[in-house]
């Protein structure tokens, strides 16, 4: 199974505060271990809401809001995307990052069976239309 | 913490742990069995204590320790002399007893040095393939008996037995536990990318039963595989393995329809197809080639697996693949392996890039083989062949042959329903 392992943001996150030398080293150090153990898809980190944008719909109105957003404790630092056997596995794996003040969220990614019946022939074809537009902006962008 | 709370979270402990722990107490005791009892009896004391205790700090040193303890008090007791094991007691003591300081180091094995000696163990050609894919999910994987037997469709009692006298044939061949060096050193090493890759395809087309896949089993190979990278960085072999296990693991989720039933490769939808799988597979790809290209020579057999698929990866439709390159990548694989399953792929690829009346030629030719005599794939190709250049009622009776020989449910089906397909192509073409 996948899941995704979301950093939230906080106000030093927020502030683009930048990481000691040390805090790089330990997480570098946790992060080989996830990579040695097979475990690591994917991890990047993110700027500060001050960098991003939201869209917001409502009905058939769009509306662009730059940041920064202020709810922080919505807000997102970073995530990993990893590859273990169980949620249980995953907890273990997360106990062991170097992080001190900080809630860290584990969620484990949707696979196309967990729809059951509710995911109808129609739904996955729009499903399988969304990841052809993803695949097709990735490949424009390799 | 519950005791089901936390004894789940025992289990992931060990799971991360568990071959570390063994391959580090392999080093001190040199008995791969032995050190498997100590590190459950490390596991049993962890099952006692942590429930109230809750989980230590650094899980992985306290299991070592306890796994020592143990062992000093076996020997004490004079109950290793008993079991007659290979390494004498005080021997053994002083080393337990030096080691005890580095408990944190012994367990660390930052290099992983004795991990890789313990994935060259349990990978052993002394060993019979399917004791070696046993004994490799067991300590390297973390696995139970029991999940391997259900994952292999075999009796729990069957892999038990495997287990125990794989352990008794490492003892009595008295295996080294070390990294093989030089010639020997790619022997071996291709006997432990085999273990994987068998482990793989175990998963990825289940040989008998009604899945088409048990997903399981590629995931714990393709962790394998990564593992196995990351402690010989500069085989180009295993990144080539890697890359092929990522790619294949790619199109899991499109092989199979909504039914349950087989999807072949063409006629998957590629949107549904793992772009995280098959980028990393082709960065692996990159990285095999690089150290083929610095070190010089040619592509090794996975390396050539793994670019055949990337020509697949690559179309974006099926109509876009490079066939002409893929059969230039089977030419380089057919003269490495000499194997008539790689000339009937080749085969194949013959006929994608230059019609099936050339396709159908070179399958002919393999009719004799006596690897292929009751392999499914060769009258399935030939049938599939035949169905194009319009001999239906040929097709018809390959297909049904294949059919026949097939020991997958799901897979026969799809074969059946092929050759009912010809065979009403063929009564059309008599009106």
């Amino acid at each position: 199974m996948r899941v995704m392992v979301i950093v939230k943001a906080d106000e030093k996150s927020e502030a683009g505060v930048m990481h000691t030398t040390e805090q790089l080293a330990d997480m570098g150090k946790f992060n080989e271990e996830l990579v040695k153990a097979g475990v690591m898809l994917a991890g990047e980190g993110l700027h500060p809401s001050s960098r991003g944008v939201r869209v917001q719909f409502s009905g058939g109105k769009r509306t662009v809001i730059d940041g920064p957003f202020t709810e922080s404790k919505e807000l997102i630092a970073g995530f990993w995307l990893w590859q273990v056997r169980s949620m249980d596995e995953a907890i273990e794996w997360l106990k062991r990052a170097p992080f001190e003040d900080t809630a860290v969220e584990i969620r484990p990614v949707f696979e196309a069976e967990d729809f059951g019946t509710e995911f109808t022939p129609e739904l996955r074809e729009q499903e399988d239309r969304l990841r052809a537009e993803v695949a097709a902006r990735q490949a424009a962008q390799a | 913490m519950t005791t089901s709370d936390a004894h789940r979270a025992i289990e992931a402990v060990w799971r991360i742990e568990s071959a570390k722990l063994i391959a580090a107490l392999t080093r001190l005791v040199r008995d791969v069995g032995l050190a498997e009892d100590l590190a459950q009896d490390a596991l049993v004391a962890a099952l006692e204590r942590w429930p109230e205790s809750g989980v230590p700090d650094n899980p992985g040193a306290w299991l070592m320790a306890a796994a020592k303890r143990r062992a000093i008090d076996l020997m004490r007791h004079g109950a290793m002399q008993e079991r007659k094991r290979p390494v004498l007691g005080h021997e053994l003591e002083t080393q337990l007893e030096s080691a005890v300081p580095d408990l944190d180091a012994a367990i660390d094995d930052p290099v992983g040095d004795d991990l890789l000696r313990l994935v060259f163990m349990t990978c052993h050609p002394v060993l019979s393939r399917e004791a070696r894919l046993a004994l490799t999910l067991r300590l390297l994987g973390g696995l139970t008996t029991e999940e391997i037997a259900r994952a292999f469709l075999t009796p729990e009692p069957t892999v038990a037995q495997r287990i125990v006298r794989a352990k008794r044939t490492l003892a009595e061949a008295r295996v080294p536990f070390e990294v093989p060096r030089g010639a020997e050193l790619s022997m071996r090493l291709s006997s432990v990318l085999e273990v994987i890759y068998l482990v793989f395809n175990e998963g990825y087309s289940a040989t008998a039963g009604d899945d088409w896949v048990r997903p399981a089993l590629c995931e714990e190979a393709q962790r394998l595989a990564r593992i196995v990278a990351g402690l010989l960085p500069d085989e180009p072999e295993v990144h080539g393995l890697v890359a092929l296990l990522e790619i294949q693991a790619s199109r899991l989720r499109a092989r199979v329809g909504p039914a349950g039933e087989p999807v072949l490769l063409l006629d998957q939808d590629r949107a549904r197809w793992d772009h995280l799988l098959i980028h990393r597979g082709l960065a692996a790809l990159d990285r095999a080639t690089a150290l083929v290209a610095a070190r010089g020579g040619a592509l090794g057999p996975y390396t050539l697996q793994a670019a055949i698929a990337a020509c697949h990866a690559r179309a974006r439709t099926a109509a876009e693949t490079d066939w002409v390159r893929i059969v230039a990548l089977y030419d380089g694989l057919a003269e490495l392996t000499a194997s008539p399953v790689v000339e009937l792929n080749r085969a194949v690829a013959v006929a994608m890039a230059f019609g099936p009346a050339a396709g159908l030629e070179l399958v002919d030719e393999l009719a004799a083989e006596p690897v292929l005599k009751g392999y499914h794939l060769l009258p399935s190709v030939r049938g599939d062949l035949l169905a194009k250049l319009g001999r239906h009622a040929e097709a018809r009776a390959e297909l049904e042959r294949a059919a026949a020989l097939t020991r997958n449910a799901r897979e026969r089906e799809l074969l059946l329903s092929r050759a009912a397909a010809c065979a009403r192509q063929a009564i059309g073409v008599v009106r």
